[in-house]
């Protein structure tokens, strides 16, 4: 049981990243960026050839880079050409299919076998038998905490503020000298980052690549975000992205109990879509039988 | 300080909804100048203030705000000089924000072209923004990380009205800023609004469908119809004007009656 729980929490900490990104282009610019899918896969793809090529460190920042480059084509469409964002997304995802292949060489996967990774490089560090078994699960938790700080600092800058205004208000930002275009593409660009990122960490963490990991992402990520909004609700950017990344682990935890009840791995999607209507719709459901429960004591005493 | 020549403005040219909405509009406004506009239902009034903001191109004319010719510019870039308040308080502010944040934000247009994009809001701002805040005697200095979406409209309208003039504006634009706040709260802020623009001598356009404001307020009264300024009187001609006079001289230029559905006589 307890092998379950750390698995799903590697997992979770790293598609918390994906869910952050969503967290800044859903909740906070208010752009249904559906490019996650495959951003993720192009993370995936660079992180992958950087890593077999014998430098796991700068497959990182590599993927990262790429990602900003993938934020960028999809901001520029929606600010610069007049395409809705739904559909600068779409797009994007689209050209990006066969980006992915070319990166990977023309092929659909991707293998990292017998090459250091993050994970190989830092669980060297010690010996020690429990650190062999907590060592990936440590240092996903600090890379992933490490990113809610800075997201807790970017996002209170000047520039943070106006990206977060942007979502909130338009015209205000616009009233207030900001170029509301300018912060659309510099938010896509972070969010990219942070979708590249963690399909990088994962080709290093699954010791491979392939051209399908990205499919779906959007939606398991949007359900860890709904979980970790509910989960909490108020307070400053730091306590919002720990939530997202414990909604994200939570997440986890769900699937990996689902699969425990000898739920074929094909129905994986399906639970992910029910949890995340789930999720999403709770509030409403709960508001709307709050409402039911009146009328039908109105109903009773008269 | 602005000058208007000659612009014109049609929506959807060449199809069954086409409308003129400004037509050939000229207007000269001397700095500290402060007039009212009132006029009927789709009279151009808040296209007119549209056009000086930016939120659309005009087809023709110059727009000339401080000896600038801002005609191309973008709306963006025009905000760093314009205040612009709507009649709708939700308009100006961003609900999911602080007070603070909301105010740092507003802030910016004081740094000009110098924006420093990663620094933080300091002690200092914090000191310079509860200052700001204790002058609407709304207690708000003491909330000031209260997301913005809690406060009442009155409160919201007076923190716009705080944020537009901050950083003293070139033009402040008021769109009916007070129409939608109730008569105590409207009371207030257009007291702040007055006691604001003659202690900075801020230049000024203020929509209203208040006939007495229209005359009480400010130096000068224009009036709109059919996308064009009809009457423009200001000085000793404004003092002789009644609100009946006023509506008298509206039918002879218009040729017609003033009939705005929420124009308010007495």
């Amino acid at each position: 049981m307890s092998s379950i729980i750390i698995t799903s929490f590697e997992l979770g900490a790293i598609y918390a990243l994906v869910a952050l990104a969503l967290f800044i282009s859903f909740s906070l610019l208010n752009i249904a960026d559906l490019s996650t899918d495959g951003c993720f896969t192009l993370g995936c793809a660079v992180g992958a050839l950087v890593t077999i090529s014998g430098s796991p460190l700068l497959a990182l920042p590599a993927a990262m880079a790429a990602g900003v480059i993938s934020g960028l084509v999809t901001a520029v469409l929606q600010t610069k050409l007049g395409v809705q964002s739904i559909l600068a997304g779409i797009i994007v995802n689209t050209g990006l299919y066969t980006i992915n292949f070319m990166v990977m060489g023309r092929k659909s996967n991707l293998n990292v076998v017998k090459k250091d990774t993050i994970f190989t490089l830092f669980d060297g560090i010690s010996n020690a038998e429990w650190f062999h078994k907590g060592s990936k699960l440590i240092i996903m938790l600090i890379i992933a905490l490490l990113i809610c700080a800075a997201l807790n600092w970017f996002l209170n800058t000047t520039l943070g503020l106006s990206i977060r205004a942007t979502g909130d208000n338009e015209n205000m930002v616009k009233a207030s000298s900001i170029n509301p275009n300018f912060t659309i593409m510099v938010g896509l660009c972070v969010s990219g980052s942070l979708t590249a990122l963690a399909g990088a960490l994962i080709a290093q963490y699954q010791k491979s690549a392939d051209i399908n990991f990205g499919t779906g992402q959007v939606t398991i990520a949007l359900a860890s975000l709904m979980i970790g909004q509910t989960l909490i609700r108020k307070g400053g950017i730091l306590k919002k992205t720990i939530g997202v990344v414990m909604g994200s682990c939570l997440y986890r935890l769900i699937v990996a109990i689902a699969l425990r009840f000898n739920l074929p791995a094909e129905a994986l999607k399906l639970t992910s879509a029910i949890i995340v209507t789930i999720a999403i719709s709770a509030p409403y459901v709960k508001s709307r039988i709050a409402v039911h429960k009146r009328q039908l004591e109105v109903r009773r005493n008269a | 300080m602005l000058d208007l020549e000659h612009i014109s403005k049609t929506f959807a040219p060449g199809t069954i909804n086409e409308r003129k909405a400004l037509v050939n509009v000229s207007l000269h406004l001397e700095d500290g100048d402060f007039a009212t506009i009132v006029g009927t239902n789709g009279a151009g009034k808040s296209t007119l203030f549209n056009a000086i903001t930016g939120a659309f191109d005009v087809d023709e004319g110059k727009i000339v705000l401080g000896g600038e010719d801002i005609t191309f510019k973008k709306e963006y870039v025009r905000s760093r000089v314009i205040g612009h308040l709507f009649q709708d308080p939700l308009m100006g502010t961003a609900p999911h924000m602080s007070i603070e944040e909301n105010l740092s934000l507003a802030y910016l247009r004081a740094s000009g072209s110098k924006i420093r994009l990663f620094s933080t809001i300091s002690k200092k701002d914090r000191d310079f923004f509860r200052e700001h805040l204790s002058l609407l005697q709304m207690d708000l200095e003491n909330r000031m990380n209260s997301p913005v979406g809690l406060l009442s409209g009155g409160q919201r309208q007076a923190l716009t009205l705080l944020m537009a003039t901050m950083v003293t504006p070139k033009i402040l634009l008021l769109d009916e800023h007070t129409a939608a706040l109730d008569p105590a709260t409207a009371d207030k802020v257009l007291e702040l609004t007055k006691s604001i623009v003659s202690e900075r001598n801020i230049t000024c356009l203020m929509i209203t469908h208040n006939m007495h404001q229209a005359l009480e307020l400010g130096n000068r009264t224009l009036m709109m119809n059919g996308g064009r300024i009809i009457l423009d009187i200001s000085g000793e001609e404004r003092r002789k004007e009644t609100v009946q006079s006023l509506l008298e001289r509206f039918k002879i230029e218009a040729g017609k009656e003033l009939d705005n559905d929420r124009i308010l006589l007495s």
